[in-house]
């Protein structure tokens, strides 16, 4: 199948397509534009070579602290390890997002060792909570330490480089049978948010879970995206930067395109490929190779940011 | 009532003794597993004045948390337990706060039998 191929897979969305499109997910592959289809055009060496200029930055996700179940029982070694590739990047990011699951169980110690860890890498860190931060009594954990001056559940906004980035939270007052939620006062408040910009200002929006449908029988998805997605329709350039499942996907819709980032902590099996969405335990040797992290090239001229995923072996 | 007062009843009168047998088969208890995501059984009828057992035997985090607000568990760990004694009769819904896919029912019948309706 050609790399051409394999991007045209990537953007279908039934089950065969996804499937497709896991079996060589993760191995690490920049994205650009050729004709309004993204295509992938080397793989992670050679765009590394390729020094990126404009503004680059680093998405982490679900780095479970805490956990020390079979699937992985050295989460913090992993995420030693994802810093340590921070590092040594050719190109240093401008800062660093953490799309959630910071923890796994919200506690104190567990915030502590992520904070010593991810503030390693020396970079700024825009978070968002996952479902496994706001487990506490109170839910004031994750407020007190990363959502100061957010509003409502932790949903805030920021610039850079002339793009705007949206941090939002679709973990709280979930419902039964349903899946990630927005809600009224977070949609109303990106509303307001997106009203003044110019449709040409590039929108990166960072949540938890997907905002789109990846499988709502495991409920991958977010109930009221399509509400957010409408009112980021007008803008030219949307790129949607997800954790949550634990694997890399990624498809294009119009001017948006959607990503997801790995885990530093575990593998969770491709949709409907086992029984439950839980951790995936593999051999030794090959839980690097689905484990990584995600770098985010913005060149100015350019609808789409390249987006390349960097396992952390292989 | 407390259990020194249906000690008290039993002794008081043999009426009591079928009052008891009733109250003893209300107090039983049931135990509801959650493995890969599900929860199993994932409808369960109990008589009124049940305790309902929930055990997490997944590798991940969940909770138990009733559609109507009525009880919620705290987040569970690997085999972590919550308990909920369940009086009245009635039809519980309840899901994973965390998972909300994941939802369970609990039918509480009256303790004289009459069925309440599902």
């Amino acid at each position: 199948m050609s790399e051409f191929d394999r991007a045209e897979a990537a953007r279908g969305v039934n089950r065969r397509k996804v499937l497709e499109c896991m079996t060589w997910a993760g191995t690490g592959v920049l994205w650009t534009i050729a004709g309004g289809v993204p295509r992938s055009v080397g793989i992670m060496d050679q765009a590394l070579a390729a020094e990126p200029s404009g503004l680059t930055f680093l998405q982490i996700s679900d780095s479970h602290v805490g956990f020390d179940k079979a699937a992985n029982p050295n989460v913090i070694g992993t995420l030693e390890e994802a810093v340590g590739k921070i590092k040594a990047l050719p190109v240093k990011p401008a800062f660093m997002i953490h799309t959630g699951d910071i923890t796994h169980l919200s506690k104190p110690a567990e915030f502590d060792d992520a904070d010593r860890i991810i503030s390693q890498a020396r970079l700024d860190v825009h978070y968002v909570p996952g479902e496994h931060d706001i487990l506490d009594e109170g839910v004031t954990l994750y407020r007190e330490r990363y959502g100061r001056g957010a509003k409502g559940a932790g949903w805030y906004s920021f610039d850079a480089n002339g793009v705007h980035f949206i941090g939002l939270v679709n973990v709280v007052n979930l419902k039964a049978g349903g899946q990630g939620v927005l809600g009224d006062e977070q949609l109303a408040w990106l509303a307001d948010d997106l009203k003044d910009r110019s449709a040409s200002t590039p929108i990166v929006v960072f949540a938890h879970i997907p905002l789109w449908v990846v499988y709502p029988s495991w409920g991958w998805g977010t109930e009221d995206s399509g509400r957010a997605l409408d009112l980021l329709k007008r803008f030219g350039s949307v790129t949607v930067l997800n954790g949550h499942i634990h694997q890399v996907m990624q498809k294009v819709e119009g001017n948006v395109t959607f990503h997801t980032a790995s885990s530093t902590a575990f593998p969770q099996p491709a949709p409907g490929a086992a029984p439950s969405p839980g951790p995936m335990k593999v051999a030794d040797d090959k839980l690097r190779t689905l484990l990584g992290i995600t770098d985010v090239t913005f060149k100015p001229g350019q609808e789409r940011l390249a987006i390349i995923d960097q396992p952390l072996k292989g | 009532m407390t259990r020194t007062g249906i000690r008290g009843l039993l002794a008081a009168t043999p009426a009591a003794v079928a009052i008891l047998a009733a109250v003893s088969a209300g107090a039983a208890e049931r135990e509801v597993k959650i493995d890969n995501f599900t929860f199993t059984p994932e409808r369960v009828t109990v008589r009124a004045g049940t305790t309902v057992t929930w055990i997490n035997e997944d590798d991940i985090p969940h909770t138990i948390a009733s559609s109507a607000k009525i009880f919620k568990s705290k987040a569970l760990d690997t085999d972590d337990k919550y308990a909920f004694t369940f009086t009245t009769p009635g039809v519980y819904q309840y899901f994973c706060s965390l998972h909300p896919h994941m939802t369970g029912t609990i039918v509480v019948e009256a303790v004289t039998g009459s069925s309440v309706a599902q």
